[in-house]
């Protein structure tokens, strides 16, 4: 393929407010070639990417199409220049069909039926598959994706950015896509995919380039590239990246699990008769297409859901070895009683901490209860904010800065560090790594490791199951609301997992241990 | 009868004012803008088309319909898009929080609309009426109004009641058929997506705002110059602000439909005027205050029923309320 420049930033510097998001950074895609960008979080990958696309615009800088020196100031700017962007959250109407969604804001005067041919032709000359008057709402996240990539296709986008596009698909919808991208560049498309992903760099991107804190570090052809040589790239020093996996020591039973079920709102069932068992001094893994239960299951668990009658929920005190069935019970009660328990939910800002406050109100919220004071005690909460922050190195400009406007990877860790300060005997954790760098992702992967160690049982729920593999030593896999079998990490594949994920199993509940 | 037929007649001419008001909130909210300035914006409108046709028909010896006609609509409508504009230029450009500045709007309208509507009544006096206005905003249509029962409910109002039935249908044509339409419904529903897209949300949502609000105003045209047979009164503009409260309502009521608003609001009107009718056709007799709250009581039925039963692509506009700015982190 012709090794001419498409796209060329030069110099870019974007700043919000005091920070700067995007300094001096040099960016080149070729024609033809799939071009990984590569970053920590915050490193500035999407902010460069949304001056492309037209969102920002660049406080200093020039950018070149083909050669040519450009003002994308809108969106509308990008589109006329055949860049288009594939966001993380995706741009869709959910209330209007595949087909309205396509032409929206265009201004031909085509009729219903050419607009669902053309956007036909393109699914054959890909190999998408799409129905154009189907609602957005009735759609998987990979419909979606395919709708979106198909909007920018159908404007002749040339260039495509993509946002982290599989960090929401399974491991067979990631191969589609990645046929799909093969598929395009063959047909001279350029493509930019911003991820966290190591190993899909390498396995489809021609070249790489790496930003850290918004400065451009370098761009090297994947061939020449390694996951250890491109992570010291992004993080500016030797990181270790093995996940380490210890054999689990004298396991107890913590946590029984017997035909949990639970029925949502709307009348849903969303759990369907769930049995495990969750041991101390061992990671049980939960893999499955985010949707199908976690949530629930981890909510039913913690209390904060009330499952249907006939399930059961039953914790072992590791001091006393009694029963206690947590069946029914609210967080503060199940706390009441002895039972020590923490949880890191998905949402960490909605229900994990509060926002708004800073460290110190956030490690407050934990056990003001047992205070019996008419008055908060701010003493004890400050010890541990500061002792939080020095053990995980927590970037903030002060304990009492509102947790809200730290970064992602530094909110989790906020949250992390104020559960495990309990030390809990049962440690849930959902999707605990989601949308932070590698980096910081090693670091709570250690932190799990050493939980584990100490003989907490943790339930980890997690999308990427390469770590699922590697850090679990035992994976329930979930597929829709039921438990689609329990695997053992170290022998099972990627393959028996992600088949596992999409289609429920004729020996369904059996353990495979 | 003839009870019946001054009953509806009584509630299509109410329910237009509600109609007028209901379009141009539902064209507004569509853009994702909600706009509880509404009443403000519909006394302003009644207000200067008033004071228009008033001085208009005072300043001539032989006033000309078209042109009264032309004036207090013009009027009404101008005076109403540039409070729009001053509701568009705070929530769109200056993301102020809505309820807010359309409360403020509502306030700072009625307060303007009854100073400049009072401006021209005599020293003295508590109303003054602009006769000839009245005459040509009340003329029925000759022949067809004496056909009994159906000429009498269908064919006895002023032209503008036939106007909003044109607008409304004419807007909810264009919503659903149209590109544009679907557009500004994408701009309601997610803002950022229609960025992206390569729509211009600020303009359109200038523009949804300005003609929303314009169409309100001769809501408050039509309320002065025909229900209230053109006389403006020194109470006249609370009078506009509770109906046009109604006509928030019935946005929610019809699910942001315009075409199923006529129904809708010729409902209320029958509920409204319930209590003046219902006595003497079924012989009880019922609280003036309590058959008036009625409407507000359907709608909060119906709020509770279409939620119980809630679609998806039956609800409000997903962005509806919420500020818009591309560059937000």
């Amino acid at each position: 393929m012709g090794q001419k420049e498409a796209i060329q930033m030069k110099n870019i510097t974007k700043r919000f407010g005091s920070t700067i998001a995007n300094h001096n950074v040099d960016f080149e895609v070729r024609e033809g070639e799939i071009l990984s960008l590569l970053g920590e979080n915050g490193s500035g990958k999407t902010t460069l990417m949304n001056m492309l696309s037209g969102i920002y615009y660049p406080d200093e800088g020039e950018i070149f199409v083909k050669g040519q020196k450009v003002l994308i100031r809108s969106p509308h700017d990008a589109f006329e220049l055949g860049i288009g962007m594939i966001h993380q959250h995706f741009k869709l109407v959910d209330v209007f069909t595949a087909a309205e969604n396509v032409v929206l804001g265009l201004k031909h005067k085509k009729t219903r039926k050419e607009i669902n041919d053309s956007i036909e032709t393109i699914c054959k000359k890909y190999g998408f598959d799409i129905n154009p008057n189907q609602k957005v709402y009735d759609m998987s996240v990979a419909q979606k994706q395919t709708l979106e990539i198909i909007k920018v296709l159908y404007r002749g986008a040339d260039f495509l950015i993509l946002d982290e596009p599989t960090a929401v698909l399974t491991p067979q919808e990631t191969d589609k896509l990645f046929a799909v991208l093969n598929n395009m560049r063959k047909d001279g498309k350029s493509m930019i995919i911003i991820t966290h992903k190591l190993h899909e760099v390498l396995s489809i991107s021609d070249r790489v380039t790496i930003l850290r804190r918004g400065e451009f570090i370098g761009t090297v052809p994947t061939t020449e590239a390694t996951e250890q040589s491109l992570t010291e790239m992004m993080v500016g020093k030797k990181v270790e990246l093995n996940i380490e996996r210890p054999e689990p020591e004298n396991s107890k039973e913590r946590l029984i699990i017997e035909h949990l079920s639970y029925i949502n709102e709307e009348g849903v069932k969303v759990l369907d008769d769930i049995n495990f068992t969750a041991k101390s001094g061992e990671i049980l893994g939960i893999a499955g297409i985010s949707g199908c239960g976690q949530k629930e299951l981890l909510e039913s668990i913690a209390g904060l859901l009330h499952p249907e009658h006939g399930s059961s929920i039953t914790y072992i005190n590791p001091d006393k070895e009694d029963h206690i069935s947590l069946l029914h019970m609210n967080p503060r009660r199940i706390r009441q009683m002895g039972v020590s328990m923490s949880f890191v939910p998905e949402d960490r800002l909605g229900m994990g901490l509060v926002g708004s406050m800073g460290m110190i109100g956030n490690m407050l919220l934990q056990n003001y209860a047992e205070s019996n004071s008419f008055l908060k005690m701010k003493k004890q909460a400050k010890i541990k904010a500061v002792k939080v922050k020095d053990k995980l190195d927590v970037v903030t400009p002060g304990i009492n800065t509102p947790v809200r406007k730290l970064s992602g990877g530094n909110v989790q860790k906020v949250l992390v560090g104020r559960e495990l300060g309990s030390n809990p005997t049962v440690l849930m954790t959902a999707y605990a790594v989601r949308g932070l760098d590698i980096h910081t992702s090693h670091t709570i992967y250690h932190l799990l490791n050493k939980q584990k160690k100490k003989g907490t049982a943790v339930i980890f729920v997690g999308e990427d199951l390469d770590v699922l593999m590697a850090l679990s030593d035992r994976i329930m896999v979930m597929c829709g609301g039921r438990m689609n079998g329990i695997l053992d990490a170290r022998t099972t594949t990627k393959e028996e997992v992600g088949l596992r994920m999409t289609k429920i199993q004729e020996d369904g509940g059996a353990d495979h241990e | 009868m003839a009870n019946l037929i001054a009953w509806i007649i009584r509630a299509v001419v109410f329910g237009t004012v509600v109609l007028y008001g209901s379009i141009g909130e539902t064209i507004t909210e569509k853009a994702g803008h909600l706009n509880l300035g509404t009443p403000g914006i519909m006394c302003i409108g009644g207000a200067f088309g008033f004071v228009g046709a008033y001085a208009y028909e005072n300043s001539v010896s032989d006033p000309n319909a078209a042109l009264c006609i032309l004036i207090a609509l013009s009027l009404g409508f101008i005076s109403a898009m540039i409070a729009g504009l001053i509701y568009a230029f705070l929530t769109v450009s200056l993301l102020v929080n809505q309820n807010v500045v359309g409360l403020t709007m509502t306030i700072f309208g009625v307060g303007i609309g009854k100073f400049f509507g009072s401006y021209v009544i005599p020293e003295g006096a508590v109303s003054t009426k602009a006769s000839f206005a009245n005459s040509v905003f009340s003329a029925k249509l000759p022949f067809l109004s004496d056909l009994g029962f159906i000429g009498q409910t269908v064919f006895s109002y002023g032209f503008m009641m036939y106007l909003a039935l044109i607008i409304a249908i004419s807007v909810h044509i264009f919503m659903q058929k149209t590109r544009t339409g679907l557009n500004l419904r994408a701009i309601g529903e997610n803002p950022a997506t229609a960025d992206a897209a390569g729509i211009n949300v600020t303009k359109y949502k200038y523009l949804a705002i300005a003609i929303g609000s314009g169409i309100t105003g001769l809501g408050g045209v039509y309320y002065i110059l025909d229900y209230n047979s053109a006389t403006w009164a020194t109470a006249a503009g609370n009078a506009i602000e509770s109906l046009a409260w109604l006509s928030v309502a019935l946005v929610i009521f019809v699910r942001w439909n315009t075409a199923k608003a006529i129904w809708g609001s010729y409902l209320f009107g029958l509920c409204y005027w319930a209590y003046a009718f219902i006595p003497s056709i079924l012989g009880i007799s019922v609280n003036t205050d309590i058959a008036e709250i009625l409407p507000y009581i359907v709608t909060i039925i119906v709020l509770i029923v279409g939620n119980i039963r809630s679609r998806k692509g039956h609800q409000g506009p997903a962005y509806l309320g919420m500020s818009y700015y591309r560059e937000e982190r």
